[in-house]
């Protein structure tokens, strides 16, 4: 025990070496530890949202584009594509397609996205409801937990979307206050953040506001719901709830529209396949009768991924239709790859420090060595064995690197707060500063690993020091 | 005195350098309490002759025997804890561990030789050595002076069998010379140890009456 104190004093007697050994550690260790965290964590928010989506259907443009619009959330759309075009995708009875769930984007609150849906968006992202109920009517949304903590929005909350993906007060649509009627449960997946409402709602929203006349006649044709159409005409939402829900009960559904037995029961009456459609009156063969709508794209999980005919449909798509399909696993690959060069460079660069850090170390251990020649002998003299001298040279490498791994770690997460911060105001997405990344262990013997290599030769001349020659000299 | 009981004995040292000095040395026998003078002149091996006797440099013949124990029997290491318990040295520049207090330095004496520190112990020898208002100095910032006394606190703080000393006084003052040689004397009697003196200062030779003179 001693002999630990003994190097702890060595090791601060020279403040100014120690100050140098401390910065080139911390900051090796600290920038691997940052690294790792920050790749485990993408690449965990990466593969979260995955969600089993097999390919994404959009507007041509760029497919990573396509996928970071429609999957992370995170750029913008390539452009819209019309039901029309979007129908065979949509359609229940694809032989190849599990599921298909249409998104609708361009608007946001606070710079949370508003994304104009269907109920299976659901099961894709394997989210349940918390609080309140699943978005129905026109004007109502589902949000996102991670939302409604953000923002403090409350079931019966009430908000005007903007147009764009930025929070930008000038952009407020005049028309359409939401109102929140149901909160998820988190899911640790983008959806957290995700302000969900009707396919239908966006296009009244942005009708409305374009003052296009004509195109609210459109509400009329093919609408079977009288509710709807109510809705579609009236500029307040929230009187006609009542209305609704005569519209449901007139329909044979359930109240409140997530009672999912209650809905596969009805479906079979319908002679359909997919317990997934017809949730409520806002259903799938519903938005298909609005041909000249558009949506902004389609998530599509296959029934097989490794049918052929299925592996095939990208490429289809891509050469015979106007619409891109693109592979969420390949694109995200490809976005790793392009990342994968600053990351190793920053790897790179974190190396370089380490090596240095240890052959200051080493250094400045083999300097204080041939200046303490003398007492090290004289600790020879007064009874310590050749192996002590061996410890206290080791312990004097380990301590200082276990205060510059303890050091690194402190860095990385605070490094790793300050950078979530403003990713999370870019972005929204969360990065937590504090989560671990099973690594550390490997890190933390690398550390100790570096702290034995570096104090190991100049321990072993302390072993080997001929003492009668040392104290000749003194 | 009986010379059966010698403290220190040796017998036909002779010590030849891989560079080619070879010194051979007159035997030495020393008692308890006794304190012998080892005198010579620069050049003639009282260096080689001291770190033989506290078993730091193994000779190429003859041997050492310090109460009973054959000296150079084990290893190198086994040489080290035996020196730690039976030797006390004091050397002709005080040297010390520099990143510690004067008291710590001679806890760390008293630890690397298998004991546990007493504190109380230490500082009285301290306060006997007159240096204990230096107790938690840096060594390095006390007279040279003080810091050979210290390096008697060093040598003594385990009551060693023998005390070697190498020039112990050459560095000194006539002031501090005799009262270094004084303290020396003085606290290797109270612990009952053989003191020897390996020195070329002719003040020393008016002091003591046992001489070995080397050649």
């Amino acid at each position: 025990m001693h002999l630990l104190k003994l190097a702890w004093r060595n090791i601060t007697h020279e403040p100014l070496t120690l100050l140098l050994n401390l910065i080139l550690l911390t900051l090796s260790i600290g920038l691997i530890n940052f690294i790792l965290m920050m790749n485990n964590q993408l690449k965990n928010k990466f593969e979260q949202n995955l969600a089993g989506v097999d390919m994404v259907v959009g507007a041509k443009g760029s497919p990573l584009q396509l996928i970071l619009s429609s999957m992370y959330h995170i750029d913008a759309p390539t452009g819209n594509i019309s039901i029309k075009e979007a129908t065979p995708f949509l359609r229940e009875g694809h032989p190849l397609i599990e599921t298909s769930v249409p998104l609708s984007l361009g608007d946001n609150h606070k710079g949370y996205r508003i994304i104009g849906t269907d109920h299976s968006i659901l099961e894709l992202y394997k989210a349940h409801i918390a609080e309140g109920q699943l978005w129905k009517n026109l004007y109502e949304v589902t949000i996102g937990s991670e939302i409604a903590s953000t923002l403090d929005l409350k079931l019966g909350s009430t908000f005007k979307s903007s147009h764009g993906f930025h929070d930008d007060e000038d952009m407020q649509h005049d028309h359409g206050s939401l109102t929140v009627v149901g909160i998820l449960q988190p899911t640790g997946s983008v959806i957290d953040q995700l302000i969900l409402v009707s396919t239908e709602s966006v296009w009244a929203v942005h009708n409305h506001d374009e003052h296009d006349h004509s195109e609210e006649g459109h509400d009329h044709e093919g609408h079977d719901h009288e509710g709807h159409d109510h809705e579609g005409h009236d500029h307040e939402g929230h009187d006609h709830e009542g209305h609704d829900h005569e519209g449901h009960d007139h329909e044979g559904h359930d109240h409140e529209g997530h009672d999912h037995s209650g809905h596969a029961h009805d479906d079979e009456h319908h002679g359909h396949n997919h317990n997934t459609d017809h949730r409520n009156d806002l259903s799938r063969s519903h938005l298909l009768t609005h041909e000249e709508e558009d949506i902004t794209s389609i998530l599509v999980k296959f029934k097989s991924k490794k049918n052929f005919q299925a592996l095939q449909m990208p490429r289809n798509i891509n050469e015979n239709t106007d619409l891109q399909a693109a592979s969420p696993a390949y694109e995200i690959n490809r976005l790793y790859d392009m990342m994968g060069i600053g990351t190793k460079a920053l790897q790179l660069i974190a190396l370089l420090i380490a090596a240095v850090s240890a052959i200051s170390i080493f250094v400045s251990l083999l300097n204080s060595l041939k200046k303490r020649k003398y007492e090290l002998s004289l600790m020879r003299v007064m009874g310590g064995r050749p192996s002590k001298l061996l410890l206290l040279i080791l312990f004097e490498g380990l301590i200082l690197a276990l205060i510059g791994f303890i050091l690194g770690m402190l860095l990385s997460h605070v490094g790793m707060m300050s950078l979530g911060g403003s990713l999370q105001e870019k972005y929204n997405y969360q990065f937590s500063a504090w989560t671990t990344h099973g690594k550390e262990v490997v890190l933390f013997c690398a550390a100790i690993g570096l702290g034995l290599l570096a104090s190991l030769l100049p321990a072993l001349m302390a072993y080997k020091m001929d003492i009668h020659r040392n104290l000749s000299e003194g | 005195m009986q010379s059966d009981c010698y403290m220190l004995v040796t017998s036909e040292i002779s010590h030849r350098y891989s560079q080619g000095q070879s010194f051979s040395f007159p035997d030495i026998n020393c008692n308890h309490a006794q304190t012998l003078l080892v005198l010579g002149q620069s050049g003639v091996g009282k260096t080689t002759l001291l770190h033989i006797l506290a078993g730091i440099l193994r000779p190429n013949k003859g041997s050492v025997s310090i109460d009973g124990h054959a000296l150079y029997s084990g290893s190198s290491a086994d040489m080290d804890t035996f020196r730690g318990r039976y030797i006390g040295l004091i050397f002709q520049k005080p040297h010390f561990v520099q990143s510690l207090t004067a008291l710590e330095n001679i806890e760390l004496a008293a630890r690397l030789a298998g004991q546990q520190p007493d504190k109380r112990n230490i500082k009285s020898l301290l306060s006997q050595l007159n240096i204990s208002e230096q107790a938690h100095s840096r060594t390095y910032r006390m007279s040279q002076g003080e810091q050979q006394r210290l390096s008697i606190a060093r040598a003594l703080i385990n009551s060693p069998k023998l005390i070697l000393a190498d020039e112990p006084t050459s560095a000194l003052d006539d002031k501090n010379c005799h009262e270094v040689v004084q303290l020396l004397q003085q606290q290797a009697a109270a612990v009952g140890a053989a003191l020897v003196i390996v020195t070329h200062d002719n003040r020393l030779k008016d002091i003591f009456t046992d001489h070995v003179t080397l050649n």
